[in-house]
Parts: C-alpha cells; sequence; structure tokens
C-alpha cells in the first residue's frame, strides 16, 4: 500500500530509515519507551511532592507485578505472531478459583496453587492445539477461551470473595526489607524471576529460537523441519500458566477473588508487549522490552494518582492513546513488511 | 457449511436443494428453539393486541434482538473483509452515553430537535470510531484485532469520560421512542433495524458494492492489482459496522431510558460474532451473508430468552456461548471437517476440503 497515510508515513519515515540496520529498527520503540519512562518520572519528580523516591520506583513493582507476569506470557504469543485475548479471564478465574477453594472449600493453600497453574497452562496448551490442529485463528479461540473463563467465574460465585485465611494473609502482607528502608513483596521477586527464566527461554534455548523462527516465517519454520505445532501449544501454555500465576499474585495483592477483576488486561498486557518493542506480526521482540513497557504504563497510573484530580477511567484511555502511538511508530519504521489487509 | 445453493442437476430433488440452501440451518435451529419454548411456556408464539400495539413472547425476542441484529449486520460487513470489530461494545455504550449527555445538557429534553441533536451527536462519534478503527486496518495495515481492540478497552473509559462515571438518566418521550416506543403496532425498534437491514442488503446485493466487498475479503491484493480501491472500502465497512453499533446503542440506552459506561452493551460483540458465524459468514472472509445474520441474531435472542425463562443465572451464558462459538467454528474449519467428518463420507469431504493445499501460515488471515 503506497497511497494515502502509509505513502506519508513512507516520506516521513525515509530520513530515519537510510542510515539504520533492520535489527536497530527494530530497537528505536525500545529506546522511546525507555525516554518516555525517564521523562515521566521527572516531569513527576518535578510536579509532585514524594515523587522522587526510590520507593516510588519500588511501588511501581509492587503494584504491577501481577501484569509483568501475564504480559511475559503474551510476549511469547505475539512473538510467534499469535494472539492471546483469553489472558485477563484466565487471571480473574485463577483468583477466583484459589479464593473459592481455600476460602469456602477450606483446601490448603499449597495445594490450590499448582492447582491453579495447572488449570491456567491446561487452558492454554487446549487453546493452543484447537488452534494449531484444526487452523482456526487464533483470535476466536482465545475470545472465546476469554468468554468461557470469565463466565466460568460467575458458576463459582457471582460475589466477590474474601480472603481471611491465615497463611494467605501472612504472604500477602510479607515485605522484604531492604537497606534504607526500602520495601518489596514477594510477588515482585516472583515476578523478576519469571523474567529471568523468559529471558533465557527466550534468548538462549532452542525453544526461543523455534519461538523467533514461527513468528518470522511459519511456512519457512514447517519447511526447515522445526516442530511448529509442539512449539505453537507451548506458547499458548506458557501464556496460560503465566495468567493463572498472575492471577495467583493478584490474589494476594487483591485478597479477595472476584469475576471482574482484572477487566482489560489483555489491552494492558499487549499494550506493555508493543511498548516494550515486540512486533505485533511476530518475529521479533525483547521479554526485557516488556517490562520497561509494564512499567510505563504503572508511570502513568502513578502520575495520574498524584494528580489527584483525574478519575482512574483515564489510565485506561491513555494506554489506549499509547498503544495507538505506538503501533502507528511500528508501522513508519517496519514499513511494510508484512501487510495483513 | 457454506453450501452453495447452485450446486447443479447432481444437487438432487426439491428436499435436497432445501437441505443445501444456505439459511436452511440457521432457520432449522431457530424454529427448534422456538418449540422448545413452547414446551416451557405454551402460550410463547401468542401474540395479543394490548391498546395500540403488539404484545407477546415473540415480539420481545424481536425488539429486545433488534440492537444485536444491528450490531450483528455492521459486524457481517467487516468479517466479509477479513477482518473483526472488537469496539463495537464500546461504541454502542459511547454512543448511548453522548445521546444521554446531550439531552440531559439541553434545556428543552422532551423536544424532537433536541432529540435529533442527540442521535446526530452520537452518530458523529460514531464515525469518528469507524474512522479511527477503519484506517488503522487499511492505511497502517494494523491487524483488525489489535486495532479494534484499543477502543474496545480504550473506549468504555471513553464513555466514563463523556458520562462523568455516573449513569445519566434522561425522561425524555420521543428518546424513548427510539427504543421502546411503537409504531404502526410494532415496536419502533424493530421497525428500525429491519429498514437498515433491507437498505443495507439492497445496496451491497444490488449493486457491485457487496462483490467489491467480498473480492477484497477474499484477496485484498488481487483486488488492488483489478483496481478496487480496498483502502477506501475498507473505512467505509468499519465506519458502517460503528454507525450500526451506534444506533444499536441509541436503542438500548433510549429503552432504559440511561446510559452507563460500564455495562451498556458489554459483552455484544461475541454475540454479534456469534450471530455472523451461525448465519454462514466463514470469519476467513470472501463472502457474507445478511439473512443468514439476522437468523443468527434472532437464534443468539431466542438463547437469551430461553436462558432468562429457565432461570439459569444469566451470566453464565457466556461458558455456553463460548462453547456454541468453538463449535460453530469447528464445524466451519475446513481441516476440522476433514480430520473428524472424513471417516464418515471420504469422497464428499475431500470435494470441499481444500484446506490441504492451502498452507498459508494463521496469521495472514487474522
Amino acid at each position: 500500500m503506497s497511497t494515502g497515510i502509509a505513502g506519508v508515513a513512507d516520506t516521513l519515515a525515509r530520513p530515519f530509515r537510510a542510515p539504520l540496520s533492520p535489527r536497530a529498527r527494530t530497537r528505536v520503540p525500545l529506546v522511546v519507551t525507555a525516554v518516555l519512562l525517564v521523562a515521566m518520572f521527572a516531569v513527576g519528580s518535578a510536579r509532585y511532592d514524594g515523587f522522587f523516591s526510590t520507593q516510588v520506583l519500588l511501588n511501581l513493582l509492587i503494584d504491577n507485578s501481577f501484569l509483568l507476569v501475564v504480559a511475559i506470557g503474551v510476549t511469547f504469543v505475539i512473538l510467534t505472531g499469535g494472539i492471546d485475548l483469553s489472558v485477563g479471564s484466565v487471571v480473574a478465574l485463577s483468583t477466583m478459583l484459589t479464593a473459592w477453594l481455600v476460602e469456602r472449600q477450606g483446601w490448603p493453600l499449597f495445594a490450590v496453587i499448582p492447582l491453579v497453574l495447572l488449570v491456567g497452562a491446561g487452558g492454554g496448551a487446549l487453546m493452543g492445539w484447537v488452534i494449531h490442529t484444526f487452523e482456526i485463528q487464533p483470535f476466536i479461540v482465545t475470545l472465546a477461551g476469554m468468554f468461557l473463563a470469565r463466565g466460568l467465574c460467575y458458576t463459582i460465585s457471582t460475589e466477590s470473595i474474601s480472603i481471611s485465611d491465615k497463611t494467605t494473609v501472612t504472604i500477602a502482607q510479607t515485605r522484604l526489607v531492604m537497606p534504607g528502608g526500602l520495601f518489596v513483596s514477594p510477588a515482585v521477586v516472583i515476578a523478576l524471576v519469571v523474567l529471568a527464566v523468559a529471558f533465557v527461554a527466550l534468548h538462549h534455548t532452542r525453544f526461543g529460537r523455534n519461538v523467533h523462527a514461527l513468528g518470522g516465517n511459519e511456512t519457512s519454520a514447517r519447511l526447515m523441519g522445526l516442530p511448529v505445532g509442539a512449539t505453537k501449544v507451548a506458547v499458548y501454555a506458557v501464556s496460560g500458566l503465566c495468567s493463572a500465576l498472575g492471577g495467583v499474585l493478584l490474589t494476594f495483592y487483591m485478597l479477595s477473588g472476584y469475576a471482574l477483576h482484572a477487566v482489560g488486561m489483555e489491552l494492558d498486557a499487549i499494550a506493555a508487549t508493543v511498548i516494550g518493542g515486540t512486533l505485533l506480526t511476530g518475529g521479533s521482540g525483547f521479554v526485557l522490552g516488556t517490562a520497561l513497557g509494564v512499567l510505563v504504563l504503572g508511570m502513568i497510573q502513578t502520575v495520574i494518582n498524584f494528580q489527584g484530580t483525574l478519575s482512574s477511567w483515564w489510565t485506561r484511555i491513555v494506554i489506549g492513546a499509547l498503544l495507538f502511538v505506538f503501533i502507528v511508530l511500528q508501522r513508519l519504521l517496519g514499513g511494510n513488511r508484512k501487510s495483513t489487509g | 457449511m457454506t453450501p452453495h445453493p447452485a450446486k447443479g442437476p447432481s444437487a438432487g430433488g426439491v428436499g435436497q436443494r432445501l437441505l443445501r440452501h444456505r439459511l436452511f440451518w440457521p432457520s432449522a435451529v431457530l424454529a427448534a428453539l422456538l418449540l422448545g419454548n413452547l414446551a416451557f411456556t405454551h402460550d410463547f408464539f401468542a401474540v395479543h393486541v394490548r391498546g395500540d400495539h403488539l404484545y407477546g413472547s415473540l415480539i420481545d425476542i424481536l425488539q429486545f434482538g433488534a440492537p444485536l441484529i444491528l450490531v450483528s449486520l455492521g459486524m457481517t460487513l467487516v468479517i466479509a473483509t477479513r477482518g473483526i470489530d472488537l469496539s463495537v461494545g464500546s461504541t454502542v455504550a459511547i454512543a448511548g452515553a453522548l445521546a444521554c449527555e446531550h439531552i440531559a445538557g439541553s434545556s428543552d429534553p422532551g423536544s424532537v430537535s433536541t432529540v435529533l441533536g442527540a442521535v446526530a451527536v452520537a452518530l458523529g462519534g460514531a464515525v469518528v470510531i469507524g474512522l479511527v478503527n477503519g484506517t488503522l486496518v487499511s492505511r497502517l495495515g494494523v491487524q483488525p484485532i489489535v486495532a479494534t481492540l484499543i477502543l474496545m478497552v480504550a473506549g468504555r473509559g471513553i464513555a466514563q469520560l463523556v458520562s462523568d462515571g455516573q449513569i445519566i438518566t434522561v425522561t425524555s418521550s420521543p428518546y424513548k421512542m427510539i427504543g421502546g416506543g411503537y409504531w404502526l403496532m410494532f415496536p419502533f425498534a424493530v421497525l428500525l433495524a429491519a429498514v437498515i437491514v433491507v437498505l443495507t442488503s439492497l445496496v451491497t446485493r444490488r449493486s457491485a458494492l457487496g462483490l467489491l466487498i467480498e473480492s477484497v475479503g477474499g484477496n485484498p491484493a488481487a483486488s488492488r492489482l483489478v483496481g478496487i480501491r480496498a483502502a477506501g472500502l475498507l473505512t467505509v465497512v468499519y465506519v458502517f459496522c460503528a454507525l450500526c453499533a451506534a444506533v444499536a446503542g441509541l436503542m438500548i440506552s433510549s429503552n432504559v431510558s440511561s446510559a452507563d459506561g460500564n455495562n451498556a452493551g458489554l459483552w455484544i460483540e461475541l454475540d454479534a460474532i456469534l450471530a455472523v458465524v451461525i448465519g454462514g459468514t466463514a470469519l476467513t472472509g470472501g463472502r457474507f451473508s445478511l439473512g443468514g445474520t439476522v437468523l443468527g441474531a434472532l437464534i443468539i435472542q431466542t438463547l437469551s430468552t430461553t436462558v432468562y425463562t429457565l432461570g439459569v443465572p444469566p451470566e453464565t451464558t457466556l461458558v455456553f456461548k463460548a462453547f456454541v462459538v468453538i463449535a460453530v467454528c469447528l464445524i466451519q474449519s475446513p481441516v476440522f471437517r476433514a480430520k473428524v467428518l472424513s471417516r464418515r463420507k471420504p469422497a464428499a469431504s475431500r470435494q470441499n476440503a481444500p484446506a490441504d493445499d492451502s498452507p498459508l501460515p494463521q496469521e495472514v488471515r487474522t
């Protein structure tokens, strides 16, 4: 398409495009995101008292650890060129399942968590299997998964279930104190471990290379003899597992299970991934960028909180606008690598 | 699935041809559902005249189904171009909020001119939404699913912003007319939906427009090469879809005389996609059936009514609908039919299962 806006975009992007190698070009959104993060922190520090502190940055991690875990899972799926719309609902189902089993059924917490993770990973694998085996578009399968998980929440209970279980409350209130009176929650540590594991898996293993190859060109990947089906099932399983783990972390954060938890989190997760420099068409991306993206989204929330006069729905609007800008940026820089009319 | 009505003389007699008609299965399912309801509610088919309007379960299904019919109508054309519009639910909410905000803020809420102004504002908002979606998809080549996801989630925030986070309640009898009024004995919403459906099918089927849409959906690159202005056409289709959703939003908010940014049109996108798919329009684009979509929307509305009648918690129908979506998509999937159904009739499925010789990567189709 070389008419209209795309044509203008081509002209605009030309000065950027000439000196940059394709590899460097995919990193531009990442640099923009890093600059954005620093700029937002600087502006926040200048405008609001008490904004400029290490604890504000740590709170960013504490308040977004579950989103980070979910977004890491989504990064795997987007890298293969797929999409997972079910993550928000699976998070909600996990909070619901955890709260219901622990609180209403009296199960021990440490038996519930593995079960919830298994449900998430199993559900993801099942969706991946349907997508691969029957060649149905990922969005329709995961959209059905989204409604299925949300509906299952309501079959458990239409009300919010709050948790008063001693073990759960103790873990939720644990603070890992660091020198200087700073603290983080255990969820932050778990999220960072997940990030490290994902980084190694994506960049230093055969599985990671398969994921990238699949997103680059599925037909080529198949012709090269890569296990396309197994990889596809695996990435959706990873996404499901991460969503379930994110749900468990959110349960600790909220100390409740509710069918309306994490509404719209799929957008947050996809936005974090895209803002972090992962191409929506697959094949190229950075899981550390996703972490950066999550921090940007968290920073938006923090600024809105500090401002005080803005309502919470502004968060969603700003995230939507930011996603819009970054998608346009990707198209400008990436040119017409793949047109999916 | 997607049976071609003109299969030639080999299709057999009248009965065979009826079976192969593309509207046969949707009609049969709808009829079965309605008959099934008769078992629970004995006067289900009774339609009375009370005062100056018709009254009965069937009329209720039509009236409450009118918004879904409209949303599905727009969705059909978008899906025919190989796209998808997830933002219709938010568009419903935004349109309702814009209209109610306009009426609540005017000095004379009851006047017809105020209501017309409100309708204009809502439709104007829809055009903007459609242009944003259409531009992202057609000019920038973003996958439709992601392009419309932005407004699906951010749109609810915009609706909240318009209504300042409140549920706006309005008292305006002309506005009430759109979703809750009666005209010529019939609910006004049903007549409005019928007029829009008929106009749309006339425009798409009596002119080349429908063919062009199908062509873009079938093969965007080839259509561009033969001189179809695909980008403009796509934008028009997304604007049309947003307009349909906006009219549905007016109906919904008018019917309850209020606008709720959080809950208006919630989850209607799945219902609409489901209606389109049940109606025989393939998600892979390239052909569409407006009549099938209307039948599909009526099936879903009948299902919802049935669920209410049975006393099942309405939220749990989400589970049920999710299974129906997957089942319908599986039946439509050529691979599924080749793998599962071929054991029974190998010859037939080999004929109309072109899946094995089209190893297109998945993302090209989304």
